[in-house]
């Protein structure tokens, strides 16, 4: 006996187990994300997949698919929600798209062109976050974090090091670098690590290399994130 | 107190892991202990202990900027923290902050040039009903006068330690004005242990059943049913460990029912948990005890250890081979967020207190991921009488929905704060004429996540099926301007969010910004209409019951008090958060000019 959802009118299949961000993936359905990779435990914590279920908002990625279920994505209250979400983290952070080495190929960016945010709308927090240069190979631009745990979750269970984790609270909750001086140069980092590959912002940024591709012939410059999907799933990354 | 020597510290922590052990998730207690040692978390510590307990340096680090009672840099000789809920404001903190401050030439947040002393400001410390209050060192010290604070003032200019100052500083009243089922009693002798024994644990939950009896943290989850999923987990493999926890997390601004239940009730809370340990069949409990609470400990440890030699507890309860149960106290240090059960548990096995991914609940995958029953206080302390004197018994009160009574925490402006217990179904209008309350503006029913009454609402319910509350209940008169207490909790949560998810970690501090903009007097009905659409976002969009319910004393203020906002508006259409001359304070220092020309003048 097969089992399925209803996503916005359509009759989509599920294997038990499953949430509905991957009941959605699966069939190419898109639900914009920024905290959720497939490879890592679902985290919820950004809030950009809500979908309504029973008249009330869940995050897609952590919400477990059952039989029979009615979703509600692709509306104009949800999507309202999602703008909100998104303009959240932009004024959290300094995020300065024209002058980002990501532009172009930024899920932040490409997520913000998808549920149409044509402004940060809020007042700016303009917060201090010194960049981390120390390491010979990557950059961190700490102005640019989300805090989706990406890196967090990538160096913990495929690189198995921890370099990464989230400290203090509140608004003043930040990604530190574990190290005795707390600098990626004296941690266990390498270029080689997936927590080098997983940042869906320009926080984490290799070095010695720039604008290799103009910006204009970039991933999301193309076609939308709701066709082409993350950054992960494109070979060769950006 | 100055720049410990390194080996001094790691001595400290030596021995510090030989009485609390190196499993990681003593992390956050050896960090209590440190931080009381040294008035800090040296950077030597925070490598002993990643070394010792083998974890990263960053986890330790993350921890200790997580918990507001512990600090990277050096506090004074005496840190002192004023509680900051807006009962203490009422009865005028505020003054008595400048006042010692004044005294002891520093500022807020500031450690005088000396080391001698520190002294900042902190969440609700539970003592509403006896402020203003303070931590000194973590000891609350309560009733707090211009007179108290003068003398604390000479205290700490001449170095007296804390044992030798007035003990009547440290008093900590009861209050209790009320009893009804639960308070009219403190004795037990295992009484409901002994049913347990007799009658066997499907007995006990069927009368947990019967009373209808649900949680008292506010929630109100079915006792009997957590219970029941805690025993069922597993497949009901009694091999698996299972864990009780009392959350005495008592954060809620406004809350102190629970600091009287462990001062006065304690053998009844214990016995609650032990009861639990016989049903769900488990061996180890913890009491998560709120740091602003830590001068509880000794006597709760000495009745811990006054009912292990009465067979009530450790091995072998009540003569049973095979009931062993034992409890130990876990210390909080400064976060609101570890009331929420699932951040609690992440607390009690030494991380940040950041709230689980639900489903799996407790019940399920709790402490270690084991099944975890997490209860109140309040909760234990009637299901243990519940076994002994039956499930009709807490029956006999309360309405349908909400079997028994409530005990109310009282503060604000009344005559009589203090402990109120009644039946559920009881009348907002009855509490206030009890505690000798009038003129009331406004009342705050389960603090500053609850509800904010006006008037007209004053005959609804206490009870699940009307106005659900935790217990803390604040009283507001004619006289207070409510735009205050909007400020006091807009500021509290945004200090107290975890910062895991988007709209609360930044919806907190938006929410709080513009409460400050209105204040100020420089918000347009614009702003008004921002709070309005940012509050439910929150409700809706947020990852817990933190960030659902932050917003609530906004939008309910927004609602039955939109005068307190209007009379503050600056224009009724739309002012600019961007204050040009303000941004020009950075070149004005740079270039050292700061005459009249150099600002820009206000429009009209």
């Amino acid at each position: 006996m097969s089992t399925t959802l209803r996503l916005d009118g359509r009759e989509i299949p599920f294997t038990p187990g499953q949430t509905i961000m991957d009941a959605a993936l699966a069939v190419g359905v898109y639900i914009p994300h920024l905290c959720h990779n497939p490879d890592y435990a679902p985290h919820g914590s950004c809030r950009v997949c809500m979908v309504g279920v029973n008249g009330r908002l869940v995050s897609a990625c952590t919400t477990a698919a059952l039989d029979g279920m009615t979703v509600e994505s692709n509306t104009e209250t949800i999507a309202a929600t999602r703008r909100s979400i998104v303009q959240l983290l932009f004024v959290e952070g300094n995020h300065v798209c024209p002058a980002c080495e990501r532009s172009g190929s930024c899920q932040l960016q490409a997520v913000a062109y998808y549920v149409g945010m044509l402004s940060p709308h809020f007042p700016q927090c303009f917060p201090q976050r010194p960049v981390d240069a120390s390491h010979p190979d990557f950059m961190i631009d700490f102005n640019r974090c989300i805090l989706c745990e990406l890196c967090v979750r990538a160096s913990r269970d495929h690189d198995h090091k921890r370099v990464f984790a989230v400290s203090g609270r509140g608004l003043a909750s930040h990604l530190v670098i574990d190290s005795p001086s707390g600098l990626l140069g004296d941690s266990q980092f390498a270029a080689s690590d997936r927590a080098a590959q997983v940042c869906p912002t320009g926080a984490i940024l290799p070095k010695h290399r720039g604008y290799e591709q103009p910006i204009g012939q970039r991933l999301y410059d193309q076609a939308p994130i709701s066709v082409v999907g993350d950054l992960r799933a494109q070979p060769g990354g950006d | 107190m100055g720049e410990p020597v390194n080996s001094q510290v790691q001595a400290f922590v030596a021995r510090s892991l030989d009485l609390r052990g190196l499993a990681p998730e003593q992390l956050l207690q050896h960090l209590i202990a440190v931080q009381q040692q040294f008035g800090w978390v040296p950077p030597a510590a925070v490598h002993a202990l990643a070394a010792a307990l083998d974890v990263a340096h960053a986890q330790v680090r993350a921890a200790v900027a997580f918990y507001a009672f512990l600090h990277d840099q050096p506090r004074g000789d005496f840190d002192i923290l004023f509680s900051d809920n807006i009962t203490d404001r009422m009865l005028g903190n505020q003054r008595l902050v400048g006042l010692l401050a004044e005294r002891l030439g520093l500022g807020l947040n500031e450690t005088r040039a000396d080391g001698r002393v520190t002294i900042g400001l902190t969440s609700c410390t539970g003592m509403c009903d006896q402020g203003p209050a303070l931590l000194v060192n973590g000891q609350a010290v309560t009733a707090l006068t211009a007179a108290r604070v003068d003398r604390i003032a000479d205290l700490v200019d001449e170095g007296v330690p804390l044992a030798r100052w007035p003990g009547a500083f440290f008093r900590v009243a009861d209050n209790i004005r009320r009893c009804g089922l639960l308070l009219s009693n403190p004795v037990t002798d295992g009484a409901s242990l002994r049913r347990l024994l007799e009658n066997g644990a499907d007995t006990a939950l069927t009368e947990l059943e019967r009373s209808g009896l649900r949680g008292r943290g506010g929630a109100g989850f079915t006792t009997a049913l957590k219970w029941r999923f805690c025993r069922e987990a597993e497949g009901g493999d009694r091999t698996v460990p299972r864990f009780v926890v009392c959350n005495a997390d008592e954060g809620e601004p406004g809350t102190f029912k629970d600091r009287v239940l462990l001062t006065s009730y304690t053998d009844l809370v214990f016995e609650g948990m032990t009861l639990c340990a016989g049903v769900i069949g488990a061996r180890l409990g913890f009491l998560y005890l709120r740091g602003e609470y830590r001068y509880l400990v000794p006597h709760l440890e000495s009745v811990l250890a006054r009912r292990r030699a009465e067979g009530l507890l450790g091995k072998g309860i009540l003569g049973q081979p095979d009931f062993d149960f034992d409890i130990a106290i876990h210390l909080g240090a400064g976060a609101y967020i570890c009331g929420e059960e699932s951040a609690l548990i992440e607390s009690l096995e030494g991380k940040r207190g950041v709230t689980r991914k639900r489903p799996p609940f407790p019940v399920i995958s709790g402490y270690q991921d084991r099944p975890t029953v997490v209860n109140n206080v309040e909760t234990f302390l009637a299901a243990a009488r519940v076994v002994q004197w039956g499930g009709y018994w807490l029956r006999g009160e309360g309405t349908d929905q909400s079997a028994g009574s409530k005990i109310l925490s009282v503060s604000g402006d009344c005559a009589r704060p203090g402990i109120y217990e009644y039946p559920f179904g009881t009348p907002v209008h009855r509490v206030l004429t009890d505690c000798g309350a009038g003129e009331v503006q406004a009342v705050q029913v389960s603090g500053a996540a609850g509800t904010t009454l006006a008037p007209a609402e004053f005959d609804r319910l206490l009870a699940f099926e009307d106005l659900p509350t935790a217990g803390s209940f604040m009283i507001f008169d004619r006289s207070r301007d409510l735009l205050e207490l909007v400020r006091n909790f807009a500021a509290f949560f945004a200090h107290e969010s975890c910062g895991f998810c988007t709209p609360c970690r930044v919806g907190t501090a938006l929410l709080r910004n513009l409460v400050e903009k209105v204040a100020a007097g420089q918000a347009s009905a614009h702003d008004l209409q921002e709070l309005r659409d940012i509050g439910p976002l929150m409700r809706q969009a947020s990852y817990c019951g933190l960030g659902h319910t932050a917003p609530n004393h906004v939008l309910n203020t927004l609602d039955k008090f939109p005068a307190i906002y209007q009379r503050h508006l600056r224009s009724a259409d739309y002012s600019p958060s961007f204050d040009l001359d303000a941004a020009l304070g950075c070149a004005r220092a740079l270039t050292g000019r700061d005459g009249v020309a150099d600002h820009v003048e206000e429009e009209a």
